[in-house]
């Protein structure tokens, strides 16, 4: 991990309501370059709402998103228009979806699923796209001769590691990611760890990872969140948190996993 | 074009009369205005695509019902009138549509490219170039070029706004992956003044290069979709491309068995059961005037004409 002096993210009372009802409220939390959050909590409890409103896909109800950009410097989510925005989610952030089939367009080829971001940017020569196709489906460890497959042909773990190569293509320093691993099978999960792992470590990536797996937890994070009713209910260091947890319903979870 | 309309036009057309109790050119005159006022403001922002309220032909959705609105919306009675669908100008649509005008406001038709005021077209661009003063009007089923990519009309709608463009060329891409080459053969999309992605209607991409820059003012309708855009005279219209895969247009290693052209777009006709084929000019008026200027036909050429009659049933060309 490259320690550095500003957070990446610095998030200050975020609150977002779905007219009456919560979806989460006074959500603050600093995330730093190579660091990977964990977010948990039951299904509900606001952890989804989270992303969409850290990535302004809702716009939260209030509270402030500070952002330290490589290319604009401190930014704050708020002020930017919707054209800026987009552009930040396609360059520097990248959003994995827990069901492949919304973060992937599924009627083209694999390939022109990972250069579809570079072609936004403005990438205007073939040649140069296919090769970064080629280099980030190798790095997903999928066959580069399924380039020109449609995602329907891909097994769900391949769909998953598609998608994370769809938004490492232009190299983000932040990514979020919606239970990654939700729904495959165990071997799979394993696999698809160690590539995160291995990513963050290559691009000093960091990562805020909602699930609700505490094993997914336990491998992948640093730091966790853990969330109940729309608000963060305990936070600290995962390993810390999970071996001695404090607020009851931490120790609910903690407790409620089964041992094999 | 023209202010109100006080007298019915003189009758020009003899096989049909005019039509009585309608308005002239069918729509009511509220409705026109309407229509034209859209047509301002497609004008004024090229390519984009302005809503209008869409109505009921005596034609069905499908059959350029957006084209005749527009013609309806513009026609006075000193226009000239051309309709083509697929280039030529005896097929079944266009003959509806010209029969529609002729019944409702008795214009004069024509079929030579230059001597029309108004180009009603369904699928193709004249070859003859058209001038300053023409307007052409091209009927359009689908004008959002980013349909097939992306269903959702408010996603599409931000895209044109933030000029969010990239998924189009996902589908050039596609092209180059599975073909070797950019394979989209029709309705090929084009970046009109530097700032909209805009749909050419389904014409061939033989006929991108015609809009550019073209001295004709290029009106578009939607019917069934109840879009109108434009492109103004002499407005930059690129056809999209990668740098390693310029843009380029069909190219055929044939000539027109009938005039002998090989700068037109060709039509592949099959002439009899053994596969013989022959390829003739799309656009009928253009390869009608080459023969009437070139010389006599050669004999190899009366049979291939008498093909050609044989399969478009039609005994007068």
């Amino acid at each position: 991990m490259i320690f550095s002096k500003e957070p990446l993210l610095k998030v200050m009372g975020m609150t977002k309501y779905f007219g009456d009802r919560v979806g989460c409220r006074d959500i603050s939390f600093e995330l730093w370059p190579g660091e990977v959050l964990g977010i948990v909590g039951e299904s509900g409890s606001g952890k989804t709402t989270l992303l969409n409103t850290l990535s302004y896909h809702l716009e939260p109800t209030r509270g402030i998103i500070l952002y330290w950009s490589e290319q604009q410097g401190l930014v704050d989510l708020g002020q930017l228009s919707e054209s800026q925005i987009r552009y930040l989610m396609r360059t520097e952030w990248g959003m994995v979806r827990q069901n492949p089939r919304e973060g992937l367009r599924m009627r083209v080829s694999a390939g022109a699923n990972i250069g579809e971001r570079l072609m936004a940017l403005g990438v205007r020569h073939y040649g140069r796209i296919r090769k970064e196709v080629q280099k980030w489906l190798e790095r997903v460890e999928i066959d580069t001769d399924r380039a020109n497959d449609l995602p329907e042909t891909f097994s769900g773990g391949m769909l998953q590691r598609l998608q994370i190569a769809r938004n490492l293509v232009t190299q983000p320093r932040l990514v979020l990611m919606d239970e990654p691993t939700g729904g495959l099978d165990v071997s799979v999960q394993a696999r698809l760890l160690d590539l995160l792992r291995a990513l963050v470590a290559e691009f000093n990536l960091s990562l805020i990872v909602v699930t609700h797996d505490l094993a997914v937890v336990r491998l992948l994070t640093h730091r966790l969140l853990v969330m109940r009713h729309g608000e963060i209910v305990e936070s600290g260091l995962t390993d810390q948190l999970l071996d001695d947890p404090h607020h009851p319903y931490t120790q609910l979870l903690v407790s409620s996993v089964i041992q094999v | 074009m023209r202010g109100p309309l006080k007298l019915q036009p003189k009758m020009k057309s003899k096989s049909v009369p005019l039509q009585e109790g309608y308005n002239f050119a069918y729509l009511d005159e509220g409705t026109k205005r309407m229509i034209r006022r859209t047509l301002l403001k497609a004008i004024a922002i090229p390519g984009h695509q302005i809503p209008f309220g869409s109505r009921e032909m005596p034609l069905p959705l499908g059959w350029g019902t957006g084209g005749i609105q527009i013609t309806a919306a513009l026609i006075g009675p000193d226009d000239i009138l051309k309709v083509i669908d697929q280039g030529a100008d005896d097929t079944t649509n266009a003959i509806s549509i010209k029969k529609l005008f002729v019944k409702t406001t008795g214009v004069q038709i024509t079929e030579r490219t230059e001597k029309a005021t108004l180009i009603q077209t369904r699928h193709r661009i004249p070859e003859t170039p058209l001038k300053e003063g023409q307007v052409i009007i091209y009927q359009v089923p689908i004008p959002e070029p980013l349909r097939f990519l992306e269903p959702r009309e408010p996603e599409t709608r931000k895209m044109h706004a933030l000029a969010d463009y990239g998924l189009m060329y996902v589908k050039l891409y596609e092209d180059i992956s599975t073909h070797g080459r950019i394979a989209t053969a029709f309705m090929y999309p084009v970046l009109v003044h530097h700032r909209y992605i805009a749909s050419p209607s389904p014409i061939p991409r033989f006929d991108n290069p015609k809009m550019d820059r073209m001295p004709a003012l290029q009106l578009f309708g939607a019917g069934r979709e109840k879009r109108i855009y434009a492109i103004p005279p002499y407005t930059t219209v690129k056809s999209l491309d990668f740098e390693d895969y310029p843009f380029e247009i069909e190219k055929w290693d044939q000539q027109c068995a009938l005039c002998g052209s090989r700068e037109s777009y060709l039509d592949e006709i099959i002439k009899d059961d053994q596969g013989g084929r022959l390829f003739v000019c799309s656009d009928t008026d253009y390869c009608q005037q080459r023969r009437e200027k070139g010389k006599n036909a050669s004999p190899s050429e009366v049979v291939a004409m008498k093909a050609v009659r044989r399969k478009k049933g039609d005994e007068t060309t």
